[in-house]
């Protein structure tokens, strides 16, 4: 499929649109290659800009490529909005009245915080976190501020309270639901991430809700109401209540689109030569049983990426077909890691086996098939699993005895860190009546080998 | 901070200036006995001929005093190169143990009370400021405000630290009699363990020492719960202290020659020379130890714990300079260059000092055995190159100097030619590796960033492939500071180690070869 000086054209410069970029180039020497972003003249990791705010890294930290290695592949960046896209002459206009040709559009233009008609959404010092902007945005409102207060209890929601907090910011953290993240995380391991929020000094508001942001005589938000009918004072609030397809400028056109870009398993959309990749795309049909319709998360949006670019390239379109599920993301000091299915609540056709150190910061579970003991897939906070084994494991559909017993090999802990999976091999042990060991090491290997 | 901790940190600015003070202190009077005590007998005559003129004179300052001993002693061998009477030239320097025996005043009267001070005074600060340090935090990575910090940061108190270190090591390694009241106050400690007088090296060695022990104390809160930190500095503070400090002056005390256990040819470039090698074969058993164990260390020692361990075994484990760029340097690690342009540098750099190091070390040992006949020149000439060039200006000037604008590992990866051969190995024939976590890297850039070698962990990282760089040092921090999970330092099997064509986990569409 390589013809000769094709122009393909990508807007967004994130992890997918940049991952396909990097792969089409790989296999096709010849079509010229377009990414444009309003956002960076160049692609840097999203998922690190908390880390700028916390003054861990600067800008530049962020850049998974050197400047030089764009014009060293042949991949042209431009720094634009684009403002109209006229797919029948198949032409880009940009904010600055430049226009672009291109043979093939790809859409990789991620994500835009939700507000949901809040009244004083958007009063100054109130804002969401998504783009580079957003964070510049953020640091110049929460310049000398006493407290800041943050709407929404998801993965945003406690990045920014941990942001705030590296500042010094006093942070109200209002949480809809019973627990942090319980839509995802099940009551145990939401709970363990509630009493770590608190560990941090954050007054963390469970079942509380927004119900207006109000302001002062120059526009600048005061405070908060929520539905306890309480009033927070505040000069920052953060509104991290999900993201949505970033999709506005396409309106009113023939692209279809739904609450993202309508595709097929291809990436196709309804129009020839045009495909969506990433936040922005929403299947027609979802990859799998277990997945959604629009995934928002690096990983998808990475393997969007490298399919697409994979069909561009290639004789042999592949469908889009995603392994077993993962997913990693870190909750102030503790680490969570997830493969494969563990739904926030089970009916007793799961099975599942919590443990939890004594000191309730880090905990494993196992969700199962309870008719054959099958291993469905596993949450881990605090503890460091490793991917390979696990992806193997729950492929192959492995029974969880077997799992259990060879946590020694699936441990992806530092050295000398301690061997916590010897007491979840002796809880399970006295749980399940079962005697189950790990393999024996012989002392020569423990000694030139990793410790585990 | 603390209340608590800006007194700490007050305290140790003050015994700090204390400290840089001392050597202004006091006046200098040079006497007759004191030339005839100090200086070599050949020399006697002839140095107190020379320094006759200011014999009974009260000096106000160094400077003074060392502006007309200078003038005297040059105007001397001036004479004679004019005469080319080469015999006569006096080539020894007695500036700085003149200068020593010259001092007078508080600091020679009271020495131990300048020591208290001044550097004892610092360290109390130092600990005031460190040991509460993350005390009501949780365990986790501390690395907020790092890129606001004006000392971590290449701001102004970084750059100002940079200019005094690098001021610091020009005064040691080529200007010692300027520092002569700061060695005073240290004769005291040095007799008491050794039976000697300080030198200008026994003052570096103590705060050396000190440096490592208390900045490994802030790593042990830096990195609380993290235990291969904890496990790795408790072994650098030990090495320092033990074998580098304590059992090299006790040596001395027994009357054997200086020697440093854990050092390894070719950082320790002067074990093959001829008087290293004198003075360990006229030592008796010990001496032959010595002799044996160092030749030990370089064929067997670094390949076969290489094998088994990579270079961590020795670079972030048991090393000096290591041990200092992991302790006094750690807040610097960030700033090391992560460029490619700068990787190819480094090669270029570290292989062309080992170059070095083996060639001279070959003459110097072919010219031992040649008793010294056909290339005794040109042995002295490279001795005396690698010494100044390497030895002093890289390893310690530029090692140490530049740590707040390079990081703290520039001799160890631009400069140590066993960093390189341990490298080599470590490359090519080890079992040690970081293993990458399938697909779960995120791209963020903290384990590059963090990297004191100048690694771009994340390169690898990002493309589901295994960490192997000759450059790694295992100090673990990579994986520390990723929020995913992604790093392990591992030893494992060769099998597998290095994978060049990687795959990321997860995708079942396509196969994706990075």
């Amino acid at each position: 499929m390589s013809k000769a000086g094709r122009k393909i054209v990508i807007i967004g410069n994130g992890i997918s649109g940049i991952t396909c970029a990097r792969n089409i180039r790989k296999s096709d020497d010849q079509a010229e290659i377009l990414v444009i972003s309003g956002e960076t003249e160049h692609f840097f990791s999203r998922t690190a800009l908390m880390y700028i705010y916390m003054g861990h890294m600067k800008y530049e930290h962020t850049k998974p490529y050197e400047d030089w290695f764009w014009e060293e592949n042949r991949i042209g960046l431009l720094k634009a909005w684009i403002e109209v896209v006229d797919f029948g002459n198949k032409k880009l206009l940009c904010h600055n009245g430049n226009s672009i040709a291109y043979d093939i559009l790809v859409m990789a233009t991620g994500s835009a915080p939700n507000k949901f008609g809040w009244a004083g959404q958007d009063l100054q010092g109130v804002q969401g976190l998504y783009s580079i902007q957003d964070l510049e945005m953020m640091e110049e409102n929460t310049q000398n501020i006493q407290r800041a207060v943050v709407v929404g209890g998801g993965l945003i929601g406690i990045e920014m309270a941990e942001m705030l907090a590296s500042r010094n910011i006093p942070v109200t953290f209002l949480v809809r639901e019973k627990n942090f993240w319980d839509n995802v995380l099940p009551l145990e391991e939401a709970e363990l991430i509630n009493r770590h929020i608190k560990e941090h000094h954050i007054d963390l508001r469970l079942e509380t809700e927004l119900n207006e942001i109000i302001g002062d005589k120059v526009n600048r938000v005061k405070g908060v109401k929520t539905n306890k009918g309480e009033t927070i004072e505040c000069q920052f609030v953060g509104l991290t209540v999900g993201v949505s397809p970033n999709i506005s400028f396409f309106r009113d056109t023939k692209l279809a689109i739904n609450r993202g870009i309508l595709i097929d398993e291809y990436f196709r959309t309804n129009i020839p030569s045009v495909y969506a990749i990433g936040d922005c795309a929403e299947f027609k049909e979802a990859p799998a049983p277990d997945r959604k319709n629009i995934e928002q998360v690096w990983y998808t949006g990475r393997m969007h990426g490298e399919t697409l670019a994979h069909n561009l390239t290639s004789g042999k379109p592949q469908p889009y077909k995603p392994g077993i599920w993962f997913n990693s993301a870190k909750f102030f000091d503790i680490e969570y890691q997830t493969y494969g299915w563990v739904p926030p609540v089970w009916d007793s056709k799961l099975g599942s086996f919590y443990w939890e150190d004594k000191r309730g910061k880090i905990c494993l579970r196992f969700i199962y098939e309870n008719s054959n003991k099958k291993i469905m897939g596993v949450n881990a906070f605090g503890f460091r699993l490793r991917h390979e084994f696990f992806d193997k494991a729950i492929s192959e559909g492995w029974l969880l005895d077997k799992v259990i017993s060879n946590l020694d090999r699936a441990n992806f802990n530092p050295e000398f860190y301690k061997p916590y999976h010897k007491a979840v091999l002796e809880q399970y042990n006295k749980e399940k009546g079962t005697n189950l060991q790990f393999a024996k090491v012989p002392f020569l290997k423990r000694l030139i080998g990793s410790r585990t | 901070m603390k209340k608590l901790q800006i007194i700490g940190l007050l305290v140790f600015v003050l015994g700090f200036l204390i400290f840089s003070y001392i050597p202004f202190l006091g006046t200098y009077q040079l006497e007759k006995e004191m030339v005839e005590q100090k200086v070599k007998p050949e020399h006697t005559d002839a140095m107190v001929r020379i320094l006759k003129p200011m014999f009974g004179i009260e000096y106000d300052s160094n400077f003074d005093f060392l502006a007309d001993f200078n003038e005297l002693f040059k105007e001397y061998n001036y004479d004679l190169k004019v005469r080319q009477d080469w015999d006569q030239v006096i080539w020894d320097d007695y500036a700085f143990i003149l200068t020593k025996s010259a001092s007078q005043g508080d600091v020679q009267e009271t020495p131990l009370l300048f020591l208290g001070g001044s550097i004892l005074v610092a360290v109390i600060g130092a600990l005031i400021y460190i040991l509460p340090l993350y005390k009501d935090e949780p365990e986790g990575i501390k690395n907020n405000g790092i890129y606001f910090s004006s000392m971590k940061s290449r701001g102004v108190l970084g750059i100002m630290t940079g200019a005094y270190l690098i001021l610091f090591y020009v005064i040691l390694y080529w200007f010692p009699e300027y520092m002569t009241n700061l060695v005073l106050m240290l004769d005291p400690v040095s007799k008491a363990i050794s039976g000697n007088e300080a030198s200008q090296w026994f003052l570096y060695g103590f705060i050396y020492t000190l440096a490592i022990l208390v900045m490994g104390i802030r790593m042990f809160r830096k990195y609380k719960g993290n235990t291969y930190q904890t496990l790795r500095t408790g072994s650098v503070m030990f090495f320092q202290l033990a074998f580098a400090f304590l059992l090299p002056e006790i040596l001395i005390l027994l009357n054997m020659p200086w020697h440093d256990f854990k050092n390894i040819w070719p950082l320790d470039y002067s074990f093959f020379y001829d008087y290293r090698i004198d003075g360990m074969l006229s030592s008796g058993a010990l001496g032959m130890f010595m002799l044996v164990w160092g030749i030990i260390l370089i064929v067997l020692g670094v390949p076969v714990l290489t094998y088994i361990y990579g270079k961590r075994w020795y670079c972030s484990w048991v090393c000096g300079c290591g041990g200092l760029a992991e302790t006094l340097g750690d807040p610097y690690r960030q700033l090391s260059d992560k460029s490619l342009k700068a990787w190819k540098i480094e090669r270029y750099m570290i292989h062309g000092v080992l170059v070095f190091a083996v060639l001279m070390t070959l003459v110097t040992i072919v010219n031992y055995f040649m008793e010294f006949g056909l290339l005794g020149q040109a042995t002295d000439q490279l001795h005396s190159i690698y010494g100044f060039a390497i030895g002093s200006a890289f390893a310690g000037v530029i090692g140490t100097g530049f740590y707040p604008f390079m990081g703290n590992r520039v001799w160890c990866r631009f400069g140590c030619p066993l960093a390189a051969y341990l490298g080599l190995v470590q490359r090519f024939k080890s079992r040690f590796r970081i293993t990458t976590n399938g697909g779960q890297c995120i791209s963020c850039g903290n384990c590059s960033t963090y990297c004191e070698m100048g690694i771009d962990v994340r390169w690898y990282a990002q493309r589901g492939q295994n960490i192997v760089r000759s450059s790694c040092v295992g100090c673990g921090i990579c994986s520390a500071v990723c929020p995913r999970g992604v790093l392990k330092l591992e030893n494992g099997e060769e099998e597998g180690r290095i994978n060049e064509m990687p795959i990321l986990i997860g995708n079942k569409s396509v196969s994706v070869k990075s």
